[in-house]
């Protein structure tokens, strides 16, 4: 089958916030963009986020700031962060949300008519710009509308919309074509037709997101399935400390057809309790030692903290993500869940009813239509649900270009080390501007300063058409289906929430046996929209994902943020001074131990000795961070 | 606690198709989209259907479900009877791809067609100030998922082409609608521009649009009503028409 063509300077592979930002960015450079989504353009998992965009704006509270961002940051990844990340996004996130004002959004607003901001888990003060409980999704339409006012403006002065910045629709890249060590393009297929496409460009941008259809209970849609991951490992680029997988405390557990469906954080900032089956307000039970300065351990205090933060601890149910999650695993494990093996979160008791459906409409519309569930009446039943990868692609924070590849760049979820061992809510929304402009500024500058475009070769194309004609050439090979089921069923439960070497080894060997099959995957059908040939080949990558948080998990002897081993269950400061790095080592992954970048001191100025002492080694805590 | 029901899914593309029918077990909790998947991974698994998000959020799954213009992930299974017949049909005013995938693209172009917000020269980013009761009316449309389910009922256009290319229809008259009650923004005839440009005078007001709106957002009473009201002030009252003609106002 022969391809259709198509040369850009820079290539954006995703089409959420991170891939709209930086293709944004890479267009006012005055290049030509082409942005790949895998879905229709505006349905991209960014519309799935509900809370907010973090950002020190300080319209609430003007004691926050960058620095209270950055601490907090810091804390929420337990020290793991790539700091130069963590300091770049909370010095920039504020601009980033309000030059999304000069292009259409409509944030709630404070009485002085400034930019809300909410409470959330981890952040000290009310820091998420937000749009009731859709501010994912007020994110995505603006950025999609700031593309179609590019076109707009690109028509009236060359008449052509789609001259400089085109978007293409339901496209799927299957592999990275290189030059020598340069990316010369993209391989893929029109989901709709199943034709495939070869791209010419000297640079990627990966803004592929997440990696949640590697497990069983998840939030994420069917897009989730680690191809940036992948695509950047084959290429030759370097996944950062792929154990960390945050769960999300709050996912819906019933019916069975929602469970894992989010359940926002928000719900908790504006008030929301979590209670077992006994009717305890459990999380005043998990307060870990490094939290207890900050967090209520009684309920009068936590009460009295909505209206008056500053002389008042905050409750437990906004300790960081990682801790609620165990928290409710433990309580349910303990025999104290809801009749369907979740946890109670009541809101119906602290706000009026006509309060909870102003702040929280899509949460009451979700619960009411698909459970039955008034929540301004009732509780309702939440548990962990796979919700973020916090490792990825490792990059250089301030150009985002991927490590190990020239010309490949990563933004957003698809990108590591900015959140640590595990991410703070409203981080993502505000991770996908900063990072996501960077990396169309980083992707720009290389392009600019290339002496000779690297070339498509016929061999990269041969590769890339072979790979795409396995699955309708695999005579009796397995259905997709059953084995991404099978998939998801060895990670959720051997590589989940709660981790042990016996059962890591366990899915090692069996991850193996899957690899085999993967290979032999038949796509019945032809060509055309066919979503099991979707599958055939995504499961690949799916699979890539799982083995690299497989090995990485095996080698962390220690438990931390979105990684919690039931054999090594202490955080242990020696662990922080190492990353591990995955590679592809042309069958499988190999993954490696790499050491930490340390804090400079006039970062590690920023926080009291008495607190660094929980996360630093005495040897290090010696050196002042040199 | 499953329960056993006949589906009927249409199955083709644009030269023509047919509907298969099955028997299908639904358990406690399903919608719609449930069904449709478990038929993929078992019956047909080239079976195309469009979904993402599966909790109502990112408008994917648009389909017709006896009828009527509907979002899967939110038509519950217990809305309908033990042994009753579902069919699933793809959307009827778009051109079908294959089996219950469309070919939205009407909306994408018709898109390109609203001029983008203009914001105030005199403002840089963070200077912005609007308060919360002015922002709710524009808020309101910003709620709009672009599930297309609207435009797929507009009989406007519903069972007739040929309107299309004069008529952006109940999407984008809310779209209009947001940018013309947007405290900021700059371009002050956009009433003007859909009722001239956009086809707003083809709307007769039937409110179907309303009713499919899966976001419950009031399409006819509060975007398109107050638009056509407004323009018809404008129009035929003789101070206004000289008033606009003097200098731009704001706000009408």
């Amino acid at each position: 089958m022969s391809e259709n063509r198509f040369k850009y300077d820079v290539l954006v592979i995703g089409a959420g916030g991170a891939g709209l930002r930086a293709a944004v960015e890479a267009r006012e450079a005055g290049l030509s963009v082409a942005i790949i989504c895998k879905s229709l353009f505006g349905k991209a998992h960014t519309v799935m986020a509900e809370g907010g965009a973090a950002a020190a704006m300080g319209n609430v509270n003007s004691n926050d700031g960058w620095k209270v961002h950055f601490r907090d940051t810091m804390r929420g990844g337990k020290f793991l962060n790539n700091w130069r990340m963590a300091e770049l996004h909370a010095k920039e996130s504020p601009d980033r949300i309000w030059e999304l004002e000069s292009w259409g959004a409509l944030f709630d607003r404070t009485k002085e008519g400034k930019i809300s901001q909410r409470n959330f888990g981890g952040h000290e003060y009310p820091r998420l710009a937000h749009v009731g409980d859709r501010t994912g999704l007020e994110l995505i339409r603006t950025m999609q509308q700031r593309i179609v006012a590019m076109q707009q403006k690109d028509k009236k002065e060359f008449g052509d919309a789609e001259k400089y910045i085109k978007v293409f629709a339901e496209l799927t890249i299957t592999d990275i074509l290189k030059d020598g060590g340069r990316v010369s393009g993209a391989y893929g297929y029109w989901r709709e037709s199943g034709n495939e496409v070869l791209f010419e460009s000297s640079a990627v941008v990966l803004a592929t997101g997440g990696i949640g259809k590697s497990f069983k209970i998840t939030s994420n849609s069917w897009e989730g399935t680690g191809d940036g991951h992948a695509l950047a490992l084959k290429a030759g680029g370097r996944l950062v400390d792929m154990e960390f997988v945050q769960f999300h405390p709050t996912g819906m557990v019933w019916p069975p057809s929602v469970r894992g469906i989010l359940v926002t954080e928000s719900v908790r900032g504006d008030g929301g309790v979590l209670t077992n089956s006994e009717g305890r307000r459990f999380m005043f039970d998990y307060i870990p030692e490094v939290f207890k300065d900050k967090y209520a351990d009684n309920e009068a205090e936590a009460d009295r903290w909505y209206n008056d933060q500053n002389n008042n601890r905050r409750p437990p149910e906004l300790l960081p993500r990682d801790e609620v999650a165990r928290a409710i695993n433990a309580e349910v494990k303990a025999g104290r869940g809801s009749p369907h093996g979740g946890v109670f979160l009541d809101v119906s008791k602290r706000l009026p009813a006509e309060e909870i459906k102003r702040r929280l409409p899509s949460m009451w519309h979700q619960f009411k239509e698909l459970a039955d569930v008034d929540i301004t009446k009732e509780p309702m039943e939440v548990g962990p649900t796979c919700h973020y990868v916090m490792g990825g692609v490792k990059v250089d924070p301030d150009t985002a270009a991927a490590v190990g590849v020239e010309g490949l760049f990563a933004a957003g979820e698809v990108a590591g080390g900015m959140h640590g061992s595990n991410r703070l809510g409203g981080n993502s929304l505000s991770d996908l501007l900063v990072f996501g402009r960077r990396a169309g500024a980083g992707a720009a500058a290389y392009v600019k300063a290339l002496d000779k475009k690297p070339a498509v070769t016929e061999n990269e194309i041969a590769r890339a058409k072979k790979r795409m004609n396995t699955p309708f050439e695999n005579v009796g090979g397995e259905n997709p289906y059953s084995l991404h089921q099978e998939l998801q069923t060895v990670t959720q439960d051997l590589v989940g929430i709660i981790r042990n070497e016996l059962e890591l080894k366990d899915a090692i060997k069996k991850l193996i046996s899957i690899r085999e099959r993967v290979s032999k995957v038949k796509a019945e059908g032809g060509r055309a929209f066919n979503p099991g040939f979707h599958l055939a080949l995504d499961l690949e990558n799916m699979l890539l994902v799982s083995e690299s948080i497989a090995l990485s998990a095996l080698e962390r002897k220690e438990s931390r943020g979105g990684h919690t081993r039931d054999d090594y269950p202490k955080m242990d400061s020696d662990w922080r001074q190492y990353n591990h790095l995955t590679k592809w080592n042309g069958s499988g992954v190999d993954v490696e131990r790499e050491e930490a970048i340390p804090l400079p001191a006039e970062l590690l100025e920023l926080f009291e000795m008495d607190e660094l002492k929980k996360y630093f080694t005495e040897k290090e805590l010696a050196k002042g961070g040199k | 606690m499953s329960r056993n029901f006949k589906f009927r899914i249409w199955r083709g593309d644009a030269k023509g198709g047919d509907f298969k029918e099955t028997q299908v077990e639904v358990n406690e909790g399903e919608v719609v989209l449930d069904v449709i998947h478990r038929v993929q991974a078992t019956q047909m698994s080239d079976l195309a259907v469009r979904w993402n998000c599966k909790a109502g959020k990112c408008g994917s799954c648009s389909m017709e479900i006896n009828g009527k213009p509907r979002l899967a992930c939110m038509t519950r299974m217990s809305t309908f009877e033990e042994g009753e017949t579902v069919t699933v049909t793809p959307l009827r005013a778009f051109p079908v791809i294959r089996d219950l995938v469309t070919d939205v693209s009407f909306n994408y172009k018709k898109a390109m067609e609203v001029p983008a917000f203009e914001p105030p020269a005199d403002l840089k980013p963070g200077e912005y100030r609007m308060e919360q009761v002015d922002v709710e009316r524009s808020q309101e449309f910003r709620k709009c998922i672009e599930c297309f389910l609207c435009q797929d009922t507009c009989h406007v256009i519903r069972d007739h082409e040929e309107n299309k290319e004069s008529f952006a229809g109940p999407r984008f008259f809310i779209r209009m609608a947001e940018l013309d009650m947007h405290p900021l923004d700059q371009i002050k005839n956009r009433k003007e521009m859909a009722q001239e440009q956009h086809g707003l005078g083809m709307c007769n007001i039937t409110k179907c649009c309303t009713e499919v709106c899966p976001e419950h957002i009031k399409i006819t009473d509060n975007a398109i009503i107050p638009m056509k009201e407004r323009v018809v002030d404008v129009k035929y009252d003789p101070i206004r028409w000289l008033g606009s003609k003097i200098r731009k106002r704001e706000g009408i």
